[in-house]
């Protein structure tokens, strides 16, 4: 039987679009919107690098990361497949995967210097 | 034998979403995907100022007040809207739950991604801000 890449791609669309849906407004509104518009206080540094620094944290957050990269990247490569009738489709399937792949490292770095 | 490709390839004009306003909602939906890898990027960005100590947390804080950054944040916050409501209404059609030989309806699925979507919110409104 030949291994297809393709319903693990979906998979994780799938799975990245309800992290997307779940858990990213919460954050959005919190760390893009309410603190630098001062709707409410930010934390101090003590206790957000207390949250940010629990093992826990970082593997929801990378879990969750990375799926939602994936499920961009999915997304993205059929918006140009479809919506803007970009017909390169390895160039696209390269440069959308890879700059999941990207992020995911960046993730793995950046998450992983804060615990 | 000529190596054209002799398929049949209908042309499609590049703007053909602008036609309907279904059209429309469907490609913003689309472009939603640019917004949510944006705010991941801007996530990531907050959780390292946080791991750089004291010092960098306030510069991120800072920084994070730049009008323009703020006016991107908010168009990519209405985007992301865009694509849970989208996301939400249409998990029924993908997903069929029976339970004891019924159909779940549509309306209690979505009902019960919306309480999902209150629960985690509470929950991380809660971790940050204790």
């Amino acid at each position: 039987m030949k291994l297809r890449v393709e319903p693990f791609l979906w998979l994780a669309f799938s799975g990245g679009g309800v992290m997307a849906a779940v858990i990213l407004p919460v954050l959005a509104f919190l760390f893009g919107l309410a603190f630098p518009l001062g709707w409410l206080d930010p934390p101090d540094h003590e206790h957000l690098a207390a949250v940010v620094g629990h093992p826990i944290t970082f593997l929801v957050l990378f879990g969750a990361n990375v799926l939602m990269l994936i499920h961009a990247a999915h997304r993205f490569r059929y918006t140009l497949y479809d919506g803007l009738q970009v017909k390169h489709r390895f160039l696209v399937g390269a440069v959308c995967y890879g700059g999941a792949l990207l992020g995911a490292f960046l993730a793995l770095h950046m998450l992983g210097s804060a615990t | 034998m000529s190596t054209e490709d002799l398929r049949y390839h209908p042309r499609v004009p590049v703007l053909w979403w602008t036609r309907k306003p279904s059209y429309f909602v469907f490609v913003m939906r689309e472009l939603s995907s640019l917004f949510i890898a944006w705010l991941v990027l801007y996530l990531l960005l907050f959780v390292r100022a946080v791991g750089r100590g004291d010092a960098a947390y306030a510069d991120f804080l800072a920084w994070a007040t730049s009008p323009w950054l703020v006016v991107l944040n908010a168009v990519a916050f209405a985007f992301l809207v865009l694509h849970t409501i989208t996301w939400f209404s249409l998990t029924p059609q993908a997903m069929v739950i029976d339970l004891g030989g019924r159909r779940v309806p549509p309306a209690v699925i979505i009902g019960a991604q919306y309480a999902a979507l209150a629960v985690v919110s509470v929950l991380v409104y809660w971790l940050v801000t204790r």
